[in-house]
């Protein structure tokens, strides 16, 4: 088969895991790999746990079935832990979580290896910067640093040129949101 | 890297949706009426955006509900527009006394069509029961596996849809393609426009200088011949499509034809199918062939009109198939592509393929590639003679009992 990277990003509605999905794989593209992103289609609902997914691959890309088996998963809200079915994903995954919690107590709640986790306070994080609790910009900065095939200068960059579009009237957002990825690209942490 | 086909190509992601209202910007219709629904909404809200933003001059009309939206298209048609609308779903089925008037007047609409199932139960994901209910309307189907490819059959449906005098429309699947960012090369708005050039209509209602009648009634004395000319013209349109996918290929690089093989030219056991899943099904090829196991696909593009003639020629060397319909026409009998493959085999008079119908996917349900290796397994089984062709419609991944 082919070799694919496959991301899952759990999240609550509002938290931002499609926006960061979709701003990743713009990322992706831009160090010429073939990508796609797309959320979990459901009900919209503020603060509902949602899912969103990347695929990455040096080929094109061409299934379409839903992501059950990630290589990564991005935990946005630490409170879905517990409801993050890890049956049948594979024993390698790696687990980033937004979390003030350490690795180990993390990875008791996940029953998993300390060696699969990565934690980070992305919320506080965005707190400081953003001044929201919206994490998923400094996830998408700690991914990055797992993930490791990504330049953290290069994905600033792309970063700027969407959310300059997205917050045209609102500058002061841009900067914020920007500085969060890095401090989250800078403090996640492993075992 | 990632290679583009067109030198003057750029490579972007985007969602299906984004695409098709991206199509919608280099064409450049002269009207547009639509009404949203999901998931189809956000072409029709994008190319709104582009309209009021100034980027496009196409005159936008919000109606009240699909039956207008193709009623103010047809008629921009008629008048000597050239006319595009977008929908999905319930919202086709409320444009289906329209459809025939377009295909009847002959009239070059085309439509960016996201596929979803239809009511009752409700259900928004995807599956084609809404454009198979619309598949003897005379309108021309392109089905697309992907952004890319919905971008290209956008482009190339303008100019068959004019030559061809017959509306046309393009799909993409609800959910899984609509909403799904994937990586997209473009082409520059200059070149979309050279390639699908100016509208320019035979017979037009606002040509003071040559007036004529449009949509008069003929009764028994003439409705019949006119009826004719319709279909004639949907066995025409087969040259046409093929033309125009021709001169698509010479000018930005990509290959179209009625439909895609993939891996079958020595293949044993194949599956037949439209839309996203075929993607998934070359990934289980690809598995297959490492593996020694002779088996192919063939993905069906145009739906309408159908390659009758040539279909069962290209499938004449194999063992087994299967025919998968992500609708039911809940006949009595079996799915509408499985019926159209059927007739192919047996007007070619190529009668010793096993062929067999599964239906799948209805309402959005998963579709995995281990649903795929099973369909496959038995396919194989069936070559082997250890198990027989199944005579009624099997379907995938479905719950049979009370579970």
């Amino acid at each position: 088969m082919k070799k694919l990277i496959e991301i899952c990003w759990h999240g609550r509605g509002g938290q931002g895991a499609k926006t960061a999905a979709f701003l990743f794989a713009d990322v992706v593209l831009s160090i010429g790999k073939y990508v796609q992103a797309f959320p979990e289609y459901g009900p919209e609902r503020m603060g509902a746990p949602v899912q969103s997914f990347n695929r990455l691959s040096d080929y094109p890309i061409t299934l379409h079935t839903s992501i059950l088996n990630p290589d990564y998963i991005v935990v946005l809200d630490s409170s879905l832990i517990k409801s993050i079915v890890l049956k049948g994903v594979q024993k390698l995954v790696k687990i980033i979580v937004n979390t003030s919690f350490g690795i180990f107590e993390t990875a008791k709640e996940l029953n998993v290896d300390p060696k699969q986790v990565y934690v980070v306070d992305a919320s506080r994080i965005a707190l400081d910067m953003i001044g929201k609790n919206i994490p998923n910009m400094p996830m998408l900065g700690a991914l990055v640093k797992v993930i490791k095939i990504l330049d953290i200068n290069n994905v600033l960059d792309s970063a700027k040129e969407k959310l300059v579009k997205k917050f045209r009237h609102k500058s002061e957002v841009i900067e914020g949101n920007l500085a969060s990825i890095r401090c989250a690209f800078n403090e996640v942490k492993n075992f | 890297m990632i290679k583009i086909m067109y030198p003057k190509g750029k490579l972007v992601t985007k969602t299906g949706n984004e695409i098709m209202a991206e199509a919608m910007r280099q064409i450049e219709p002269d009207v547009v009426a639509a009404y949203p629904i999901t998931p189809a909404t956000e072409i029709m809200q994008i190319f709104s955006q582009f309209v009021s933003d100034g980027t496009v001059k196409t005159e936008y009309v919000a109606v009240e509900s699909e039956h207008s939206a193709m009623s103010a298209t047809i008629a921009a048609s008629a008048a000597g527009a050239r006319a595009m609308t977008g929908t999905s779903s319930q919202g086709l089925c409320l444009m289906w006394e329209m459809l025939y008037i377009a295909s009847g007047l002959r009239l070059p609409v085309v439509m960016a069509e996201v596929n979803r199932a239809l009511s009752a139960p409700i259900n928004i994901h995807s599956d084609h029961s809404d454009t198979m209910g619309a598949r003897d309307s005379g309108w021309i189907q392109i089905y697309s596996e992907n952004s890319q490819e919905a971008y290209d059959n956008m482009i190339q449906a303008i100019r068959i849809a004019e030559l061809a005098k017959l509306p046309t429309l393009v799909t993409t699947d609800g959910f899984i393609i609509s909403h799904c960012m994937e990586v997209v090369e473009v082409y520059p708005d200059d070149d979309v426009k050279e390639f699908i050039g100016d509208y320019k209509p035979d017979r037009y209602l606002l040509d003071i200088k040559r007036p004529y009648t449009l949509g008069s009634i003929t009764l028994q004395d003439y409705y019949f011949e006119h009826r004719y000319q319709l279909a004639k013209a949907m066995i025409d349109a087969k040259c046409i499509i093929l033309d125009v996918a021709k001169s698509f290929k010479k000018k930005f690089g990509r290959k179209y034809d009625f439909y895609e093989t993939y891996m079958l030219d020595d293949a044993e056991i194949a599956i037949i199918i439209m839309g996203s899943t075929s993607g998934t099904v070359k990934v289980v090829v690809d598995e297959l062939r490492e593996k020694g196991i002779k088996a192919g696909l063939l993905k069906i593009r145009i739906y309408r009109p159908f390659p009758v003639d040539q279909i069962a020629k290209d499938l004449a060397h194999l063992k087994v198939i299967a025919v998968m319909d992500r609708a039911d026409s809940c006949s009595g009998s079996f799915a509408p592509l499985y019926l159209d493959i059927i007739s192919s085999f047996y007007v070619s008079e190529i009668l010793n393929v096993k062929i067999v119908n599964y239906i799948y996917g209805l309402g959005g349900r998963e579709i995995s590639t281990a649903h795929i290796f099973d369909i496959y397994k038995t396919l194989d089984k069936i070559a082997l003679g250890l198990e027989k062709p199944f005579k009624q419609v099997e379907y995938v991944n479905l719950r049979k009992t009370n579970e």
